[in-house]
């Protein structure tokens, strides 16, 4: 069985090379690369933010991930706008929304430049590591042969890159996670993990926006809110930002915490 | 106007078509499991498609209406019933003042939509109204309903009203009535306990082992008790799905009907409250058209998947599309004309 897609291979258009893959019937991903690097996340973060001021008619939305943008769309609706508008067929035997959605990102891909870059917004997240907060930091220490206080050193010390926002509302998946304190997942995953906690798992070191439940190593906690339904965008934390852990002390995280409320 | 739940049912929350536009901060979209009859329910009571109703699953709840209300029970057949009377599915009602609604055993489907002329008036929240029960937001207080809420109603537009006048001929000594008017059969989807789903090839489909990919499209599987909202764990006898050799894949998009596979090889079928992201092989993607077959499959029950190409589940669902407009301006020329008789 083939996979039927738009394009089996990376095509060329203009500057940017892409691979368009049908998500369904409604939908459609636009691969930008096959490995997780700063290049690949450069052209994702280009089109997002393209598709933020350009719009075809039936757009619903798009999700930005870590080699991709997906393009959700009414197929109805981009027949009636740009079928109408490209003086396409109206015959719905002959009609293919995505055929038009993928004709129109492909103009689309061929007008991203390589603009220069604007600076990063840079967040600094609060956080009390150790403790109860984050009762895994023991663990971690003893994994690596290190202190408590050079984990927190270490891992206070980097700049992360926020490369895309998933999993729960304002979970931001970070890269530039020292090698030095990488820990795997927990053998057993905890039933529920609070909002505002740290953790580490492989590679990766995250913030949890809501309870869930979870297998990482927990190693601190946040007073500061990751989601915020009430505003928009909703979340602390966006896609290319840049994010710094600074250590607090648990009577700064009490207090802030208690100011919040 | 309200409406007041005097018992709540299994699972009863407030939902409307969903949350756009934040899912690229990883909000959920949520929304009706089958958005196709809290579309046609909304119809049927002259709110726009995006109203909010109320889902209500397998044990349906009990509601009384202090106030006389236009209403519409879409969906799965929890064997609705108005004060002592039979409620018919995908007709108008006319709830009069201190009208019951109850529910009885579920003679097809899992889930049921309550529309009502206003819709109901929760807050809206990120654009949505729908209740997003994991992050406790949207919908009554973020949760499922409770015994003794007291919803909300919006104004009813002109096109109510207008239904409602048509209606009044209708009505018995008691004051309910019901419609003449219904949905054309062929619109409604091919609702079964055990359906098949129509499908297209999900995006690593080629990364599957031959054998495991044609046996996902001939096979039935069970749907897991542990299923809910979030995704349909499905399970069959034997071997799971195997890929051709293990690889790590990286995180992208995944929507309503995407069909994963985690390293146990049993698949798992992504529904209205489904992470907006995942890492799992996807081997299809179920075509739109037959979402609402998925949302009113019972736990326990099977689905097998058909194959079918994107130009076919585009045609599909241009048609479902169609006939929905049709239904659409059928009511609207009636409430015009002032004529119920269809």
């Amino acid at each position: 069985m083939k996979l039927e897609g738009l394009a089996d291979n990376y095509e060329k258009y203009g500057a940017v090379e892409a691979k368009l893959l049908p998500l369904g019937d409604s939908a459609v991903t636009v691969q930008l690369g096959e490995t997780i690097c700063r290049q690949t996340h450069d052209r994702v973060r280009q089109l997002a933010e393209h598709l933020e001021r350009h719009r075809f008619p039936g757009m619903i939305e798009y999700v930005p991930a870590f080699l991709s943008v997906t393009v959700y769309f009414d197929p109805f609706e981009v027949l009636a706008g740009l079928g109408g508008l490209g003086g396409h067929t109206e015959s719905s035997e002959l009609a293919d929304p995505l055929a038009l959605v993928a004709g129109w990102l492909g103009d689309q891909l061929a007008k991203l430049e390589d603009a220069a870059k604007s600076m990063p917004r840079v967040t600094e997240i609060p956080v009390c590591y150790g403790g109860e907060l984050g009762p895994d930091l023991p663990e971690v220490a003893a994994a690596h042969g290190l202190s408590e206080q050079e984990v927190i050193e270490i891992h206070a010390s980097a700049d992360y890159l926020v490369y895309m926002l998933g999993f729960a509302p304002g979970f931001a998946y970070l890269g530039g996670l020292p090698q030095r304190i990488a820990t795997p997942r927990r053998q057993t995953p905890r039933i529920s993990i609070p909002a505002g906690t740290v953790g580490i798992a492989g590679d990766q070191t995250g913030v949890y926006p809501i309870a869930t439940p979870g297998g990482w190593q927990l190693i601190g906690k946040t007073p500061e809110p990751l989601f915020l339904p009430d505003a928009m965008p909703p979340t602390l934390l966006r896609a290319g930002d840049i994010v710094r852990f600074r250590p607090i002390s648990r009577e700064e995280f009490d207090s802030r915490e208690a100011a919040l409320r | 106007m309200s409406m007041i739940i005097v018992k709540p049912g299994l699972l009863t929350t407030v939902q409307d078509l969903g949350r756009y536009g934040a899912q690229q901060f990883g909000v959920i979209v949520g929304g009706a499991m089958d958005a196709f009859a809290l579309r046609i329910a909304n119809l049927l009571v002259g709110n726009d498609e995006s109203a909010a109703g109320l889902e209500m699953t397998m044990l349906g709840p009990e509601i009384y209406f202090a106030e006389p209300a236009l209403i519409s029970v879409c969906g799965g057949d929890l064997s609705p019933r108005l004060n002592d009377r039979e409620l018919p599915l995908w007709k108008t009602v006319v709830a009069p003042e201190g009208s019951v609604l109850r529910f009885g055993p579920t003679r097809q489907g899992c889930r049921a939509y309550l529309a009502v002329a206003g819709g109901v008036d929760a807050p809206v929240k990120m654009n949505s109204r729908s209740t997003y029960l994991r992050a406790g937001i949207g919908g009554w207080e973020g949760r499922a309903l409770h015994k003794g809420d007291r919803l909300p109603v919006g104004a009813p537009a002109t096109a109510s009203l207008a239904l409602a006048s048509l209606l009044a001929d209708e009505a018995q000594a008691d004051g309910v009535a019901f419609s003449r008017w219904s949905v054309a059969p062929d619109l409604l989807p091919s609702y079964e306990a055990n359906p098949e789903v129509r499908a297209v090839a999900g995006q690593e489909l080629a990364l599957f082992e031959e054998e495991s990919a044609e046996r996902f499209f001939a096979e039935a599987f069970k749907v897991r008790t542990d299923s809910d909202r979030m995704g349909y764990r499905l399970s069959r006898d034997g071997e799971g799905l195997r890929l051709r050799e293990k690889r790590e894949l990286i995180s992208s998009a995944v929507t309503f009907g995407t069909v994963q596979v985690p390293p146990d090889g049993q698949p798992i079928v992504l529904m209205a409250d489904r992470q907006t992201t995942g890492g799992y092989p996807k081997i299809a993607q179920v075509a739109s058209v037959d979402w609402p077959l998925l949302a009113q499959t019972n736990l326990g029950g099977t689905v097998r998947f058909r194959t079918v190409s994107l130009r076919e589940a585009q045609r599909l669902y241009l048609t479902r599309e169609n006939g929905i407009r049709t239904l659409r301006s059928g009511l609207e020329r009636m409430q015009a004309s002032g004529n119920g008789r269809v």
